[in-house]
């Protein structure tokens, strides 16, 4: 109960290197969710639009990589990225931009899979009405992701979720270095095993409030929205 | 670019086992309104989907104009449960007006013109989906004269509505009808068919067993299912 009390004093400090902490985790994880979007949304709609031998295998395999262990994509991310790696020239492990890399490769999938299911639900029921106004192909993919918006923000969420939970990635291409590849996840981690439990819980109450008030403002947004828009 | 006559010869469709349609022959030629009337079942959402091109006959051919694409040119559907995109009605407007070609700069005058004739003006802002019943068909029905068609291919489209928005939505197709645009219409309702309707086209388990001006047709029917059918019998399927 004492290191509870001492955890929420901690936060309530407002301590710099606290602080720094949790600004690095809300940057990599929001950028990992930009650059997955960005992959993902159009991949899964295009998927979800498309027929192509192999289309049910592909789908099975983006459903599946939903599950990566994220330490399995952080080796994954670190063999590319060390110095006799692949793109071990960019110089880019132990780096924040290594550790945007890893969680984006991790969630991905999960935008691509979720956004597939999302557009080919609007398909079927949008089909005939697009067809019947002679909507050509690339149109139709940007109209159901923009009629999809406020179900796609969902989608979103989820892959935040997921990238701002993990450890194992960011651990293990970031490095997990004081005050430049440090995030929560790691930081608890590291705290808990150093017998810091004051500062782990205090990361731990932090982390949970995020997640919390991010999933909050999208409810409420989508719950706008959808009176808004239907 | 026309659309017209669209050809049907020799159309069939089937769904597995199932036969929807069987050996339809009919030309839809420029003129007034023709009906598409039977029983529930009678495969006249099926064949109004062929005409329009949203679905391809199992065996036959369809033509528009003696095009054999698909693809609608100067054709429009409105749908007996038209679906609204997640936007504001004025948005439903401006995608039907851009997805027909309109250049950027009319889309806005052509919106305005479309929401007066419809009478949706006032809900200009409303998000679509939030329309009641009546006023979507209107959207819809505003939507489909977005593409200024030549032939309007509309599908029961008042099968859900009250009888003051049937009527609304009656006087928009009578208007259109009159300003030359060719209708091909579904309908069960002998009272529409008789308000409306030019020459009617009767269906019955997937064949077309009359088709007739509407005055012949409700007058003298020629078969004894058409008979039934005006008589108001129940026309079962077996």
């Amino acid at each position: 109960m004492n290191e509870g009390s001492s955890a929420l004093a901690l936060v309530l400090s407002g301590d710099p290197a606290l602080y720094a902490i949790v600004r690095l985790s809300l940057v990599v994880s929001l950028s990992a969710v930009g650059l997955a979007a960005l992959v993902g949304l159009p991949l899964g709609g295009l998927i979800a639009l498309t027929r192509f031998p192999g289309r049910a295998g592909v789908i099975v395999l983006l459903n599946a990589f939903m599950g990566l262990p994220p330490v399995v994509v952080g080796l994954a991310v670190f063999l590319l990225l060390s110095r006799s790696g692949p793109l071990g020239s960019w110089g880019l492990l132990f780096t924040p931009t290594a550790m945007v890399i890893a969680q984006a490769v991790l969630i991905t999938p999960i935008i691509a899979a979720l956004t597939r299911q999302t557009v080919e639900d609007y398909w079927s029921d949008y089909r005939d009405e697009l067809n019947a106004m002679g909507v050509g192909p690339l149109q139709r993919l940007m109209t159901l992701l923009y009629d999809a918006r406020i179900a796609l923000v969902t989608v979103l969420l989820a892959g935040f979720g997921r990238a701002a939970a993990e450890v194992g990635a960011v651990m293990i291409v970031g490095g997990n270095i004081n005050g430049f590849t440090r995030v929560m996840t790691t930081a608890i981690a590291l705290e808990t095993s150093k017998g810091d439990l004051p500062l782990a819980m205090g990361l731990g109450l932090i982390l949970i409030a995020i997640v919390f008030a991010i999933n909050a403002s999208a409810w409420a947004l989508r719950f706008y929205a959808e009176r808004r828009i239907g | 670019m026309s659309d017209l006559p669209i050809t049907l010869s020799n159309v069939s469709y089937r769904v597995g086992e199932t036969s929807i349609l069987r050996d339809v022959n009919l030309v839809v030629r420029t003129g007034g309104p023709t009906f598409v009337v039977g029983p529930n079942g009678s495969g006249k959402s099926t064949f109004l989907r062929l005409a329009m091109g949203l679905i391809e006959p199992t065996t036959g051919t369809i033509d528009w104009a003696g095009s054999r694409d698909p693809a609608p040119r100067r054709r429009a559907m409105v749908f007996q449960q038209p679906v609204m995109l997640r936007r504001s009605v004025m948005g439903n407007l401006l995608y039907a007006l851009e997805q027909a070609g309109v250049e950027k700069s009319l889309r806005h005058r052509h919106c305005e013109e479309l929401l007066q004739k419809v009478g949706l003006s006032d809900l200009a802002d409303r998000p679509a989906r939030r329309l009641s019943g009546g006023e979507r068909q209107k959207l819809a029905f505003a939507r489909a004269l977005a593409r200024s068609p030549e032939v309007l291919i509309l599908d029961e489209p008042t099968a859900s509505l009250d009888p003051s928005a049937t009527f609304a939505l009656e006087r928009l197709i009578a208007q259109a009808a009159s300003e030359g645009i060719k209708i091909l219409m579904a309908s069960h309702d002998l009272g529409q068919v008789r308000r409306l309707a030019g020459d009617v086209v009767f269906l019955h388990r997937g064949q077309i067993l009359e088709s007739a001006p509407v005055q012949d047709f409700l007058a003298q029917p020629r078969t004894a299912q058409a008979s039934a059918f005006l008589r108001g019998d129940l026309i079962m399927e077996d």
